[in-house]
């Protein structure tokens, strides 16, 4: 399988990242190169065989049912989760007006 | 006096027990190193004296109290600006992250701080350890303090990603370092700068707080001037952690304590596919040499099989883009970092806007393949065919370790190369990880010791790969290397 421009661009689009008209050709044999090459993982006979979900078996656990139980992660630390943000305003995360 | 950054972990750690001098004697003369190097190699994003000063003081009134120093005690180390540090810059040597200042400390960087360990400073990386090289850093190249003895000045890679924290530690600038691990990251590093470094079991060290690349493939992992010194950083890293899911919940061993080169009724495979053809005259020599001191040290020497090792790379490509593209969709513009907000634009137009500027050409590259592989009707034939072919890779060396207790291997299939000698073709760059990736999907404990020098001048590494949770098999397979191979070359100084 190869891509053209129309689908790297849906791609970037997907990806949400904007990509001039000559990124887009520049990437399209760049892509294409690495499809090409992992195109050889098809010659491989998985008949039977189950894709990997967990790589060291392990069990999935559930956290405690208490509020705060690990301070690091347990909330009641809005300053500190807005301390980053590029645009805090009244305790929130502020971004560009959404519904026109 | 001795150069005291001639020194590593375990001989800091005990001379300033001793009392043969301070840990702010040692944190000075390291702060030192690194404030004379940075501007020449670059390795790291930024430095912090201070915190290897603060942690020393600790350490030193301790001491004078009778107080227990812990087992990194009074060794200031690098940390890979991978992992968030508390009220110091995060970046993932990205644009994006660029004066992000983390509000908590992750559980990897706080064990080695509670062990008695100080930070000298943040190493560079490739962006979102996405590289192998330290080419794609938003902050620049990281330059090996390496150099061939052609005569010539050609500026080598430190490999990568983890090319800040090889470059430190070989350089004298810290006795040791953290670094991560996703499909080689720890141990191409190390073999290219002469030193040593293990990826542990997958889950040994917590993920919690690590800039998330591929989060089934990343671990976190010491890297330092030897054996010895990467099991004693290894037994402060690792261990159970309730807010990484995958976190092993196991006792950690006392690797130190265990470190033995005698490997009687031992069996050492060594795979038959990883003798590719056209490979490297000089790396040959090393594995056969590697081979011969395994022998020495009391081995049995079996010829296994990994059948499915030339498909390893193609399967990472996949599932590491796959899974890079969906943790780096976190990046937005919104929460933290960069936020590019064309005038009059939307919020759609302001994360295209925010990625675009905020990520590197390899980043973005690694993100596209991510989507596309991803992306409807194409999840068969990628994704799901890879992770098949992944539970092959397992399979093989779990075939493999019925027959032998570790495999021996090259780590890289050449020497350091020049920068910008492959960064123009990226499936060059990525050819570099073949013989490191396999250990990686398959999620096992993998380590790099120096094996020599080629002919160039240039250190070469061997890797050991052990079976789930066999760090102590690995690493005392890698100290009878390091008994045998006595190596003892470090680069001369010129910046």
């Amino acid at each position: 399988m190869s891509v053209d421009t129309a689908t790297v661009a849906k791609i970037a689009a997907l990806a949400r990242i904007k990509l001039s008209e000559g990124e887009v050709a520049a990437m399209v044999p760049e892509l294409n190169g690495i499809l090409a090459w992992v195109e050889q993982l098809g010659e491989v006979d998985v008949t039977g065989i189950e894709p990997m979900t967990a790589v060291i078996e392990n069990k999935q656990r559930l956290r405690a049912d208490v509020i705060g139980a690990d301070p690091l992660t347990g909330g009641g630390v809005r300053d500190a989760v807005l301390a980053n943000a590029p645009a805090a305003e009244h305790g929130f995360f502020g971004v560009p007006k959404v519904i026109e | 006096m001795t150069d005291l950054t001639e020194l590593g972990v375990a001989a800091i750690r005990d001379g300033i027990a001793k009392g043969d001098f301070t840990a702010v004697e040692v944190a000075e003369a390291f702060n030192a190193n690194v404030a004379a190097a940075q501007e020449a190699l670059n390795a790291f994003i930024v430095v912090t004296p201070e915190k290897a000063l603060e942690a020393a003081k600790a350490t030193d009134a301790k001491r004078a109290k009778g107080e227990a120093l812990g087992i990194m005690g009074g060794v200031p180390i690098g940390m890979k600006d991978l992992f968030a540090t508390k009220g110091v810059q995060t970046t993932a040597a990205s644009h994006i992250l660029e004066g992000f200042t983390p509000e908590y400390e992750s559980t990897v960087s706080q064990k080695l701080w509670d062990a008695g360990a100080g930070m000298l400073g943040k190493l560079n990386l490739d962006q979102f350890a996405m590289g192998s090289s330290n080419e794609t850093s938003y902050f620049g190249n990281v330059i090996s303090p390496w150099r061939r003895k052609d005569g010539g000045n050609a500026a080598l890679a430190p490999g990568g990603s983890s090319g800040g924290s090889s470059t430190a530690v070989s350089a004298r600038l810290a006795p040791a370092a953290t670094g991560t691990d996703t499909g080689g990251s720890i141990r191409q590093p190390a073999a290219f700068t002469g030193i040593s470094g293990i990826k542990p079991t997958y889950g040994r060290c917590s993920r919690w707080g690590i800039v998330a690349f591929a989060s089934s493939l990343d671990q976190a992992g010491p890297m330092a001037r030897d054996v010895r010194d990467c099991a004693i950083m290894l037994e402060a890293m690792a261990g159970f952690d309730p807010k990484d899911s995958t976190s092993l919940d196991m006792p950690v061993p006392a690797w130190e304590a265990g470190l033995s080169g005698d490997l009687k009724g031992k069996k050492v495979g060594i795979p038959r596919e990883y003798r590719m053809d056209g490979m490297d005259a000089d790396v040959a020599a090393s594995w056969d040499a590697g081979i011969a001191w395994l022998k020495d040290a009391g081995a049995e020497i079996v010829d296994v099989s990994l059948p499915h090792t030339k498909y390893a790379l193609p399967a990472y490509y996949i599932i590491a883009p796959a899974e890079a593209s969906s943790n780096l969709a976190r990046y937005d513009g919104v929460r933290y970092g960069l936020r590019d907000l064309p005038e009059g634009s939307g919020l759609q137009d302001m994360y295209a806007a925010t990625r675009a500027a905020g990520f590197g050409a390899e980043v973005k590259r690694r993100i596209l393949i991510g989507t596309y592989v991803l992306s409807a009707g194409f999840y068969d034939a990628y994704y799901t065919q890879a992770q098949k072919v992944r539970t092959l890779i397992a399979q093989d060396f779990k075939n493999a370790f019925t027959l032998c207790d570790v495999i021996l291997a090259p780590t890289a299939p050449t020497a350091a190369f020049g920068l910008g000698e492959k960064s123009d073709d990226p499936l060059a760059m990525y050819l570099n990880d073949v013989f490191a990736v396999p250990a990686s999907l398959a999620g096992l404990p993998a380590m790099s010791v120096p094996a020599g020098l080629n002919r160039e001048g240039l250190p070469l590494g061997l890797q050991i790969v052990g079976k789930q949770f066999d760090e102590q098999g690995v690493l005392n397979a890698g100290l009878a290397i390091e008994q045998r191979a006595a190596f003892s070359a470090k680069p001369e100084k010129w910046w």
